[in-house]
């Protein structure tokens, strides 16, 4: 097994043999989802809890129903709303929590690196579902998941990320990703979402969207973080859909059959023309919100192994 | 009662001097000097420096002290004995407390706290009534209490009007103002410098231009008001040629910066390390360079340690929501010997930005080796190696960005007006 990794905390950990091996797995998941018993028990005896600083319908209910597919204890634990308010640090939560004997956790927050301090505080395994504007590792996993099954490949295709870069995790764990597999990656979007330095991270970068789009294999769309946005990023959202919105006009600058890919939710009208985001011909979205379970089961079982395997060298050392 | 130092390379920040020699002290002020192997007079402690250097002492300009409100963090008492274990002697507490030190009963209250640290104390006062950038304070009245200087700290005064009333009413004092040079609204929630690291890490950050403009504003309201003015921390090689027009224009202007800016930059956070987090957010390695030039230059005339106390619950959070600054009284000395240990700085050009210039801009009357000075002296083994243990640092907060760091420097002894307050060489 190539995957040695403790922790799940960031796609830049990882090296392209372990996303392969995920990959791979995750394959494997996706064929068992679609079978009426879609049950293993890979995780059978082991406690997973999700726990979500932030809110998150989709990413929480997609880990929740891969732990229980694969037949795990599954607690959701909405952080938000309780202890935080009352004045405990993350800290504090983390050691709660890990009293409790967790084996996998998973957790969402709205700060940059702060997956990565309660992973440092706890025994079990730790699987970032997105801090802040930093890392959203299964998100990238199962875009290349998707992107593999749709192109028969995840290397040398020319990719473009489109929209408020500025502000997205996904894009951020993405461009590592696609990169790691040897893709060439085009950054497109107004000057004001684009992050700083950006450009030396071995992209090319577009403001003029049609000229961005030409040739490429796959277009994948972000939402436009509204809630994250404190000052005036882009003068109107009318303007923007006609600047940065993808159409099928604009889409036609892309390969015949590229694919388009948006993480979700949709802000229809915004970012993506409704019609163009439920065409089956072109749009790959639900596909990827299937291969996010798949890509969710992988990890947990791909952490779990490892996992079992540390502890069961602790148990052999021990006197 | 004389003291006599031998054999001491002498450190002169005034000369620009570093060159073996004796040293004289009588009743606390420095006599004279002479040659390496002086005879001493009949009854005068003898100390053989065995080639060391001799300085004069470490003057730390804005030195958070957790009083009043922060007593857990620091206290008068231990910030001094952390300074005078670090080569300060005189440390210069910042107004930012809780309530912050913006009357002079305030300014009453922390001098008696102050009284009975090993090393002087002098203390800034806020520039507005409770740091909130409405009122100005009574600069007067605290002139007259001894208040040095007056600042917001890192709470930008963003009523051009009003900062320029405060330079006006405190140019007829001869009052000094420093000022953080940060425009408010582009730092407003950053934690880092705007850049591929930054944007990598999703960390919220700021573009080191914010620096440039909050520099202007201020210089643009010294050229209108001709008042007195200090740049607390110049960070970026962008802010300089601002600071060279304001100079040419014959204006009252130095600036100063942090030991940190100087030898850490922005890739030194790594993952997340909240002891690297600091305000101004550190910067790339080409602006850190640029500094270390102008620091040799003279352009920066100022290095201090803006020690900040912090407890580990203040540092144990998430990178944004960490609370910025270290500790620095103990470690402001081995981190500028790095500079001269690469070879960027002489010892007399360190001296000159960490005793002599900031005497001079406070008015104070140490950091020199002449003859008539105060002997507030260091003597110091610049080369002798030591790996950090932040545990063994003296003040109450342990929080420091070079914990585990392999440094070389060490002090052997520190004295105020001639009087030992660390070591036992005396």
């Amino acid at each position: 097994m190539s995957f040695r990794a403790r922790h799940l905390l960031g796609i830049d950990h990882l090296k392209p043999d372990e996303i392969t091996e995920l990959l791979d797995l995750a394959q494997d998941y996706a064929a068992l989802n679609r079978r009426t018993v879609k049950h293993s028990d890979a995780l059978a005896g082991m406690t997973l809890i999700n726990m979500f600083f932030e809110n998150s319908t989709r990413t929480q209910a997609s880990f929740e129903l891969a732990g229980k597919r694969l037949g795990a204890d599954v607690m959701n634990m909405a952080v938000s709303q309780s202890s935080v308010k009352k004045g405990e640090t993350l800290i504090d939560t983390a050691l709660t929590l890990n009293a409790m004997q967790p084996d996998l956790l998973v957790v969402r927050h709205p700060q940059s690196g702060a997956v990565n301090l309660l992973a440092e505080k706890v025994n079990c395994a730790v699987i970032n579902a997105g801090d802040g504007r930093h890392e959203h590792p299964t998100q990238a996993l199962l875009d290349a998941l998707t992107i593999r099954r749709a192109k028969g490949r995840l290397h040398r295709l020319t990719i473009a990320i489109c929209g408020d870069i500025a502000h997205s995790r996904v894009a951020r764990s993405n461009l590592i990703l696609l990169g790691k597999m040897e893709n060439r990656i085009r950054l497109i979007g107004p000057a004001t979402l684009m992050p700083a330095g950006v450009g030396d991270m071995g992209v090319e970068l577009y403001e003029d969207m049609r000229e961005g789009l030409k040739g490429v294999d796959v277009v994948m769309m972000l939402r436009l973080q509204k809630e994250r946005m404190d000052g005036g990023f882009i003068p109107s959202e009318r303007e923007y859909f006609h600047r940065f919105g993808l159409d099928a006009e604009k889409l036609a600058l892309a390969a015949p059959d590229a694919i388009v890919m948006h993480p979700g939710p949709m802000n229809r009208g915004v970012e993506i023309d409704g019609t163009l985001a439920d065409d089956i011909n072109r749009s790959v979205i639900q596909d990827q919100v299937e291969m996010g379970v798949a890509v969710r089961m992988a990890a947990l079982d791909l952490l779990a192994r490892n996992l079992r395997a540390s502890r069961g060298r602790t148990a052999v050392g021990e006197p | 009662m004389d003291l006599i130092f031998r054999n001491a390379r002498l450190i002169d920040p005034e000369a620009q001097t570093d060159a073996l020699g004796s040293l004289r002290v009588t009743d606390g002020v420095i006599a004279g000097r002479g040659a390496p192997e002086e005879p001493a007079p009949e009854g005068a402690t003898v100390i053989d420096a065995q080639g060391r250097a001799l300085a004069p002492g470490l003057i730390d300009w804005g030195v958070k002290i957790g009083e009043p409100g922060e007593r857990h963090k620091e206290s008068f008492r231990s910030a001094g004995r952390a300074a005078a274990a670090g080569g300060v002697t005189t440390l210069v507490a910042r107004p930012d407390t809780t309530p912050p030190l913006d009357t002079p009963e305030a300014l009453e209250f922390v001098a008696r706290r102050a009284a009975d640290a090993p090393v002087n104390i002098r203390h800034m006062a806020a520039l507005t009534k409770g740091r909130e950038g409405r009122e100005m304070v009574e600069i007067g009245f605290l002139t007259d209490l001894g208040a040095v200087a007056f600042t917001d700290g890192v709470r930008v005064v963003r009523d051009s009007k009003l900062m320029s009333r405060c330079m006006t009413y405190a140019r007829g004092l001869d009052a000094l103002i420093m000022g953080h040079p940060q425009d408010p609204g582009l730092t407003h929630g950053a934690v880092a410098t705007s850049g591929k690291f930054a944007s990598l890490y999703g960390i919220p950050a700021v573009s080191p231009m914010a620096e440039v403009m909050g520099l202007d504003r201020d210089l643009a309201l010294v050229a209108m008001t001709r008042g007195r003015y200090h740049a607390d921390q110049i960070t970026v090689a962008a802010s300089l040629p601002a600071l060279i027009r304001a100079r040419e224009a014959g204006f009252d202007v130095t600036a100063g910066i942090s030991i940190h800016h100087l030898t850490l930059n922005e890739f030194d956070v790594g993952d997340y390390r909240t002891f690297f987090r600091f305000t101004p957010p550190l910067r790339s390695e080409d602006d850190r360079l640029s500094m270390v030039q102008a620091v040799a230059e003279g352009l920066i005339d100022t290095i201090a340690s803006f020690h900040t106390p912090q407890d580990e619950e203040s540092k144990r959070l998430p990178f944004e929501a960490a609370a910025p600054g270290a500790v620095g009284l103990q470690t402001l000395l081995p981190a500028a010997l790095r500079l001269y240990h690469q070879g960027g700085l002489t010892l007399p050009q360190l001296f000159r930005a960490m005793s002599l210039n900031p005497a001079r801009r406070l008015g104070l009357p140490g950091g020199r080796l002449s003859e008539g000075a105060p002997a507030d002296l260091i003597l110091f083994d610049p080369d002798a190696p030591f790996v950090l243990d932040r545990f063994a640092l003296l003040s109450k907060s342990k929080n420091t960005p070079f914990d585990g760091a392999r440094m070389q420097g060490r002090v052997l002894g520190t004295w105020v007006a001639g009087t030992p307050v660390f070591g036992d060489l005396a």
